[in-house]
């Protein structure tokens, strides 16, 4: 089956944004991290465990009406640092955009150690984990210097 | 300009450096002879959480050297209880002092800090995070006894689960290809990611529950002290805490140049017999402070060590 063939799987979209080369499975973590998986009014669409040339399976996600900011972006490269990310307008590509998780992320992330100097949230410096490993991910804070994986971090989203 | 915060923050070479300046330093931390090399510095101490060592010789250290220190106080009566976050804290200061020594109950709060001020900080503990500052002096204090860092054996027994000084010490010794010991009850284990750490970085660790059995190969002893708290039954407290009491009776077959070391406050330990042993070196660590932080004070700030200094035997 081909890549075109997959993209034809859900009807495409007018205006929003298409997310590409999702990690097989990581999908539902990705509309958790982007706040699409609860009540949103904007129609959101799925397609899981499709086969890919670049990644053996893939997962891709349309969202319609709503364009990715960085912020979402930087929040994106924790599940899917590979991803790819079209803007549509008008039922055309408008723009590409790449996700880069780079060497450190900044507020995106709370610490999760209950003990970090960062859990009193008055503290205004930013929220620092520092790119450990990546597979699996890994983060480091950069103040308390834990190493911490996603399943902790997802629930500390900023 | 960036302060101290964990051992990463300085090469070998620095440490063999820092240990050198503290060398020279020794008639002044006696108080042999006067040398004002901090003279119209000013220290603030920070201190969150109660120490009564790494204050004082801090204090002591600054004092030494001409220098003058402004104390933080009581926590309990400082603009911490009215709410103030670090960052305003240091902000104030930061204001005020030419270097800071904190403690602070959080792990994390000295980099914090770092980030926040424009003077350097010495991290005097961070949770049950890192104490470099001790590490120097246990590094100085090794060398002494042993003329080197190099490729000891060294045991490092009790709360190792806790216990920060244990933390800092292990990295350091594990950078001069030191082979470690680690001698706990198993609750107190030393962390599982640190253990990891060091043995990804090539060391040689041993991770057991006897530490008699394991005495006799030692260079170094380093032992910390086991908290009751730690134990929810105080039977199982009792168990444990029995191993690990050093008697000089204990000593027989050790090396003969091996030492023991305490960061202090000990409980029971090290028994009282162990103190007239040619092993024990625990007060002059203690002591030992004082002269590590010298030589910290002075590299941080930018002084620097005269290479002759007189008034003593260093």
């Amino acid at each position: 089956m081909s890549e075109e063939h997959n993209m034809r799987r859900v009807t495409a979209i007018k205006n929003g944004t298409v997310i590409d080369h999702i990690p097989s499975g990581q999908a539902l973590k990705v509309l958790e991290l982007l706040n699409l998986s609860g009540d949103t009014s904007v129609p959101v669409s799925l397609v899981m465990n499709v086969p890919s040339k670049k990644m053996g399976a893939k997962d891709i996600i349309k969202v319609e009406d709503r364009e990715l900011n960085q912020f979402e972006l930087d929040r994106l490269a924790l599940v899917a640092p590979d991803s790819s990310i079209a803007i549509i307008r008008a039922y055309s590509v408008a723009e590409k955009l790449n996700v880069n998780l780079g060497e450190e992320v900044r507020n995106v992330v709370r610490c999760t150690f209950s003990n970090c100097i960062t859990q009193n949230l008055r503290e205004p410096l930013p929220h620092r984990l520092r790119v450990a490993k990546t597979d699996p991910l890994t983060l480091r804070c950069h103040y308390c210097q834990r190493p911490q994986d996603l399943d902790e971090l997802i629930h500390n989203l900023l | 300009m960036e302060g101290l915060i964990t051992m990463d923050d300085l090469t070998n070479e620095d440490i063999h450096s820092i240990l050198a300046d503290a060398e020279r330093l020794l008639p002044v931390a006696r108080g042999e002879t006067y040398l004002p090399l901090l003279q119209g510095k000013i220290l603030g101490n920070l201190f969150f959480e109660p120490s009564t060592r790494t204050r004082m010789s801090f204090e002591t250290a600054m004092k030494r050297l001409g220098g003058d220190v402004v104390n933080l106080g009581d926590v309990k009566t400082s603009s911490v209880v009215k709410g103030e976050t670090l960052f305003d804290t240091i902000q104030m200061v930061d204001g005020y002092t030419d270097i800071i020594a904190m403690r602070h109950p959080r792990q994390g709060a000295a980099r914090y800090a770092q980030d926040a001020a424009r003077v350097p900080i010495l991290n005097g503990g961070d949770g049950a995070g890192h104490h470099p500052t001790q590490t120097m002096l246990d590094l100085f204090t090794i060398q002494q006894s042993h003329g080197t860092l190099e490729g000891l054996t060294v045991i490092l027994a009790g709360d190792l689960r806790y216990g920060r000084t244990v933390h800092s010490l292990s990295h350091a010794l594990v950078r001069f290809g030191c082979r470690l010991i680690f001698a706990s009850p198993d609750l107190l284990r030393m962390p599982t990611e640190i253990v990891e750490d060091l043995r990804e970085h090539g060391a040689d660790v041993t991770e057991t529950e006897d530490l008699l059995g394991n005495i006799n190969q030692a260079d170094v002893v380093y032992m910390t002290r086991i908290q009751k708290e730690r134990f929810a039954d105080e039977d199982e407290y009792a168990k444990v805490a029995g191993a690990y009491k050093l008697h000089a009776r204990d000593l027989d077959n050790t090396k003969s140049e091996m030492v023991i070391m305490h960061p202090l406050p000990r409980v029971d330990e090290i028994h009282p017999s162990v103190d007239k042993t040619r092993h024990a070196r625990y007060f002059e660590q203690a002591f030992n402070g004082v002269v590590a932080r010298m030589a910290l004070l002075c590299r941080l700030l930018g002084i620097e060590v005269p290479a002759e200094i007189g008034g003593g035997d260093a």
